[in-house]
């Protein structure tokens, strides 16, 4: 294949909270080093839960607005349904060796990937750089993270 | 399937370049295949790649956190010793199939 036409680097944009938003990519990001790609994660918005050490392992997969899920909406919202949930992907993601974000966080930072906090996100939200993991590489705005696009075989990849 | 010259001896390999057989390979072979890697072996480059041969024969689907907690390497000196793509980089070094885990 042309060099010139591969992929050399992800930037991720994490929008959300929700665990499958989450593990996807957590999952995009440290493939793309597995295949020795760089790869770059921007956390915006509720993206910012998966890097505050007080929330970050207690993460749940919507239930209700998730069609995905196949579960009625009423019935999703029933008390503790997130729950249950939540409890059925973690068994599951355990058992394919997927592990859980705090670990996974840490993986991500050994084998490269960079970790930004939205500035405009941590306003919003009165977050300090204290209430994140220690191995965030920074808090960026969006134009020093598209400076860090810059260059030839980057992708921008919003989730 | 072609056949490639490493280490002097004619090898079997896939069209991707990793081995088809374990029986074929020997540290001659693998410091061959490293060199295309653009990869110079140390002691420690050979103890991980022991590691990853014991997984396979033990039949151990490999993934990078399986690697990271083994004790033998840590996933940040693995990312160090095979730049660039190390599950992959060294499974074809150790004479192993290419791991499937997308982890």
């Amino acid at each position: 294949m042309d060099n010139s036409k591969k992929i050399k680097k992800m930037m991720l944009i994490l929008s959300k909270a929700t665990l499958d938003n989450v593990y996807a990519c957590f999952i995009l990001a440290n493939g793309a080093r597995m295949e020795g790609i760089d790869s770059e994660i921007f956390f915006t918005f509720f993206g910012l839960e998966a890097i505050q050490k007080e929330k970050l392992d207690h993460l749940h997969v919507a239930t209700v607005g998730n069609p995905g899920m196949h579960i009625p909406t009423l019935v999703g919202g029933l008390p503790g349904m997130e729950a249950v949930a939540t409890k059925m992907m973690k068994n599951k993601i355990e058992k394919l060796d997927i592990p859980p974000v705090s670990e996974f966080l840490e993986i991500l930072t050994a084998s490269g990937t960079k970790l930004w906090a939205c500035k405009l996100a941590m306003d919003m939200f009165d977050l300090k750089e204290k209430d994140l993991i220690e191995d965030l590489d920074g808090v960026l705005t969006v134009g020093d993270f598209y400076g860090r696009a810059e260059g030839e075989g980057t992708h921008v990849l919003f989730i | 399937m072609t056949e490639k010259i490493y280490a002097g001896t004619p090898v079997s390999c896939n069209d991707e370049g990793y081995l088809n057989d374990l029986e074929q390979w020997n540290r001659e072979v693998g410091a061959d295949i490293a060199s295309e890697e653009n990869i110079e072996m140390s002691e420690r480059h050979w103890e991980v790649i022991t590691f990853l041969q014991n997984q396979y024969r033990n039949e151990i689907p490999l993934t990078i956190r399986k690697v990271g907690k083994s004790g033998v390497v840590t996933i940040k000196e693995f990312y160090s010793l095979f730049p660039g793509g190390p599950l992959k980089k060294a499974s074809r070094i150790a004479g192993i199939p290419k791991p499937v885990s997308c982890i």
